[in-house]
Order: C-alpha cells, then sequence, then structure tokens
C-alpha cells in the first residue's frame, strides 16, 4: 500500500470522530464538514512530509478547528490568514489537545452525528444517504451508484435533507441513559437499513451497491467499540456478518437467486462467519436477546450446518417464537411458518399462515412461501395461483424468475404422463 | 533467541481498507514472512479478529468480572503475533521491517520469549 492509500484509509476512518467533534464546537453540520475538508488538504500536505500524526483524528480536530476559526475570523474582520507554519507546528500540542478531548464526550459526539441523520422527519432513504455522505464519507457519485439514481439527483437528495436537518433541533447536551439509549436504538435501525439497501441488490447490482453492506458493518463495529457492552449492538454486527458471509452464494452467473438450501456453502465467508458467531457467543451472555440478536442467532444455526439437512430447524422455530414475542409482526410468523414447515410439516405452516392473508395481501414473499407449502402438499392447482400472484408482486426480475421456475417444476409435474 | 513480534495498528484505518489494499497487504506480508519460513525460522502466526470481539476477565476482584472488549483502550490495538526464531536481535528487528514495507502505520514490538510451548493445535481447527 502506497501512502497515499494510507493517507486516504486513515482519513476515513478519522473521519466519524473528527466530523463528529467539529460539529460539537461549531454546531453546524456544514461548518463541521468544511473544516474537516480543510484538514484533510492540510493532511495531504503535511504527512507525506512531516510523518503520519500518532493520532489522526485528534490532529484533524485540531486542525479543522484552527482552520474553522481563522475562517470566521477572516470573514468577520477580513484579515489576511496567518501563515501555514504557525498552523503546522504541532509536534507536542497534539498530545496535548490529544488528552484534552474527552474521551467519553467523543462516545457522545459520534452518536450525535449517527443519530441527527435519523432525523424522524427524514424519509428513510434520506436517512441513508446523508449518513453515507456526513459520516462515512463516500462521495455524491458513489452514493448515487449504490442507489442506483443519477448524481444530480442524489446531490438534492443529500442537500434537501441537510437543509432539514438545519432548521431541525440538534441536541447538543449530553444525553442522559434513555435518551442514549434510544439513540443507540435509532441508529442501529439506520445502519441495518444501510445494509439492507446493499444486501437486496440483485445479480447484475450487486458489485455497485454490496459496498454498502461493507460501510454497515463498518459502522456497526465503530459502534460497538464505543458501546462494548450492548448486546443488541453486538446482534446487530454479527446478524450483518453473518448474513454478508453468503454474499458470494447467493446469485448464480445469469443474477438469479440461490435459495439458502441450495447454496454452495463452500463460498460462505468463514472469517465472517467465525466473527459473527463469536459476538453471538458474547451477547449470549448477557441474558436479554433483543430482536437483532434473535435473527443472528437463526443466521447461526444456518451457517453452522454443513449440509441443509444438518440445519437445526427445531431450535429455529424456538427463536422465531421468541422474535414474535419480542416484535410481533405477520412478516415474523411468515418466516416462522418456514421453520415449521420443516418441523412439524407443510400443513402446520399453511394453518400458520392462513391468519396472515389479509395483512400480507400484498407481499410477494406471502404468496412464495404459500405457493411452495401446497406445492409440497401436492395442491398443485391452488400453488400455481399462488405462485401466479407472487410474481405479479415481484420486486424484480431475479424474485420472479425464481418463483417461475417453481411454476415450470408444478408443469412438469402436473403433465400428462 | 525465540522472538515474538507484535503487531498493533490503528483498527479503524485496518478494517477500512478495501478488499483490493487488504489483498495486496496480505500478499506481500506473506512474501516477507516466506523468507523467514523457507530458512525455517517461522514459528505461529496469527491473526486476532477485532477488539470489538474481545472479552476481558478482569480477575484483580473477587469474584473475578467478565467485561466486553479488549484489556486495554489504546489508540493502536494488539491486532497480531509472529513467533519467530532469529540469531539476533537485529535480524528480528529486520523481519518487521520486511513486513512493515508491506503494512504502513503502527507498530511492531519485539518481545524475546521466555517460554515455548508450540502445542498441538492445527490451523484447522479455526474453521469449527
Amino acid at each position: 500500500m502506497n501512502d497515499i492509500a494510507w493517507i486516504d484509509a486513515a482519513l476515513t476512518s478519522a473521519r466519524p470522530r473528527a466530523v463528529s467533534a467539529l460539529l460539537r464546537y461549531f454546531r453546524n453540520l456544514d461548518n463541521a464538514e468544511e473544516a474537516f475538508q480543510n484538514a484533510c488538504l492540510k493532511a495531504l500536505d503535511s504527512w507525506p512530509r512531516n510523518g503520519p500524526p500518532r493520532d489522526p483524528a485528534a490532529w484533524l480536530i485540531m486542525v479543522g478547528r484552527n482552520v474553522g476559526i481563522d475562517d470566521a475570523r477572516r470573514k468577520a474582520k477580513q484579515q489576511p490568514l496567518p501563515d501555514d507554519e504557525s498552523l503546522s507546528d504541532l509536534g507536542d500540542a497534539e498530545t496535548a489537545i490529544a488528552d484534552r478531548l474527552d474521551e467519553s464526550h467523543y462516545r457522545d459526539d459520534i452518536l450525535r452525528l449517527l443519530f441527527i441523520c435519523c432525523h424522524p422527519e427524514l424519509p428513510a432513504t434520506q436517512q441513508i444517504a446523508l449518513a453515507l455522505r456526513v459520516v462515512s464519507g463516500l462521495t455524491v457519485p458513489q452514493i448515487a451508484r449504490a442507489f442506483l439514481v443519477g448524481e444530480s439527483a442524489m446531490e438534492q437528495r443529500i442537500t434537501r435533507a441537510k437543509a432539514r436537518i438545519a432548521k431541525a433541533d440538534v441536541p447538543f447536551e449530553t444525553p442522559g441513559a434513555p435518551e442514549r439509549s434510544e439513540r443507540l436504538g435509532a441508529v442501529a435501525g439506520m445502519i441495518y437499513l444501510i445494509f439492507n439497501e446493499g444486501y437486496s441488490a440483485t445479480g447484475g447490482e450487486l458489485p455497485l451497491r454490496a459496498p454498502l453492506c461493507e460501510e454497515a458493518i463498518r459502522l456497526a463495529r465503530l459502534l460497538l467499540r464505543l458501546f462494548q457492552n450492548e448486546p443488541e449492538i453486538m446482534g446487530l454486527a454479527a446478524l450483518m456478518l453473518l448474513q454478508h458471509s453468503r454474499s458470494a452464494a447467493r446469485f448464480d452467473a445469469a443474477g438469479s437467486i440461490i435459495l439458502l438450501e441450495d447454496q454452495d456453502r463452500s463460498l460462505w465467508d468463514k472469517a465472517m462467519i467465525a466473527e459473527g458467531l463469536a459476538l453471538i457467543d458474547k451477547a449470549m451472555r448477557h441474558r436479554r436477546p433483543g430482536p437483532y440478536l434473535v435473527q443472528a442467532a437463526i443466521a447461526a444455526l444456518h451457517a453452522r450446518a454443513a449440509r441443509p439437512e444438518d440445519t437445526d430447524w427445531p431450535q429455529i422455530d424456538l427463536l422465531y417464537a421468541t422474535l414474535e414475542r419480542l416484535t410481533p409482526s405477520p412478516v415474523v410468523t411468515l418466516n416462522r411458518a418456514v421453520a415449521v414447515s420443516k418441523v412439524r410439516g407443510p400443513e402446520a405452516a399453511l394453518e400458520m399462515i392462513e391468519p396472515l392473508a389479509p395483512d400480507l395481501s400484498g407481499y410477494f414473499y406471502f404468496f412464495g412461501v404459500k405457493g411452495a407449502m401446497l406445492q409440497q402438499l401436492g395442491r398443485n392447482e391452488e400453488a400455481r395461483i399462488a405462485f401466479d400472484r407472487a410474481i405479479a408482486l415481484a420486486n424484480n426480475a431475479a424474485e420472479a424468475a425464481h418463483i417461475r421456475s417453481h411454476l415450470d417444476r408444478l408443469q412438469r409435474d402436473s403433465a400428462p404422463a | 533467541m525465540l522472538y515474538a513480534v507484535l503487531c498493533y495498528n490503528s483498527e479503524d484505518t485496518v478494517f477500512s481498507w478495501s478488499k483490493q489494499e487488504e489483498e495486496a497487504v496480505m500478499t506481500k506480508l506473506i512474501a516477507a514472512q516466506e523468507k523467514m519460513a523457507k530458512a525455517g525460522k517461522l514459528g505461529p502466526v496469527a491473526r486476532l479478529m477485532p477488539t470489538t470481539a474481545a472479552t476481558t476477565l478482569r480477575k484483580d476482584r473477587e469474584p473475578a468480572i467478565v467485561i466486553d472488549g479488549p484489556f486495554a483502550e489504546t489508540k493502536e490495538q494488539l491486532l497480531g503475533f509472529y513467533v519467530v526464531d532469529c540469531e539476533s536481535l537485529e535480524e528480528a528487528l529486520e523481519f518487521a521491517r520486511d513486513l512493515g514495507k508491506a503494512n504502513p502505520g503502527g507498530a511492531y514490538e519485539i518481545r524475546p520469549l521466555a517460554v515455548f510451548r508450540p502445542g498441538d493445535l492445527k490451523s484447522e481447527q479455526l474453521a469449527r
């Protein structure tokens, strides 16, 4: 890795901490971002000559703050800038400022920065775009590519989101325990949204959108380092690692979905699985499972099965029952029904999903599952109707193609001999 | 003399590497190890999961308590280690310099071993 690549990685990793501290100083997102940009420019000039600082984030915060203050003064008085030398004389000062940056502060700083991106007035897509821009430092073209929209549309989306944030009250006081945990919950939800933006990508889009999954995992690790004893954050990180571990096996060459039970398990990423399992182990010790942890535990049972037939379905059924209690929703029950079909057969599963029909009448996956259950029971005509309905509701070509393969099989099975 | 080469770096930075950067670094690190391996001087090599996967047992009180996270909060984290057999500190430093060329930033602590039992673990045991 050359100098520039290393500096780039150092700037990226220092960004959340630096921007969030600058936001606390300037109390304005645009000023904080601008100060950070200016500090980065100075870093690109100074680091290759003087070597990297011991604490890149502290260096960037101090330089960004100085430049920002000078900027404000200059605008106020039209005074000339102090020469560069006085700014770059940071050797000893850097250690001092790093000490003064209260470590407990920056935990709340980063949480605040992430939290303002989840402002309830912002639609989910704007929240994610804003977080990727401000916290992760992705460029507008990068974000636009990941969302499959044009650059100017994305630029607009981010500008609009920022304008809304500017008008809203940003809470700068140090949060109390209940606020902190509320913020943590909102931020975790947003990180999972970022992940799902990447995860829901289909075949051809995958190379463009998979970086979203990696970014979400990076943010979750960041959050977990700040809040080390939160089992739900461990669960979130584990859930994303376990899901992402399968990414090389999820689509065939033509971009069609490969179902879990048909995936080539040797393509699953063992390092990600190992890290996910380690995090679940840690989280379970806290004995207060939340929705992310339970979903991670379900993903872990799939990850542990060397072959599909080794899957511990009874345990998955139990975990889904827990999830139903924690977050009751027809979609959770539908997922549980799949486990039930493996444990107690398709009849029991059908019985379970029948009452969901009114809630899920517009949901692709509902008719996919229903069709599969009916097909297993040999009720082919009803299965065909369900599959037809699923195709009509498919969100993308890959989903439709997958259902069509079921229909083809039905056709073959019911063709007169 | 046996030395442990302990690798410290900012895990924020290391885990911000792109896949390509990561692969490039790994290729160079393996090349740097090859020299030692060929000379029969390379012992166990370990790369650690991020500190978020760590758990600490504090035993300076009764009963000992379990804490989520690494033992020490530091700017640079222990991310892995090598055990090598070197003629001199200079040779161990040379190995660390070779590794360093592949992998900017951070530090290597070169620490002589007092006891060494290689044990009989196999690397395949990681996959379980």
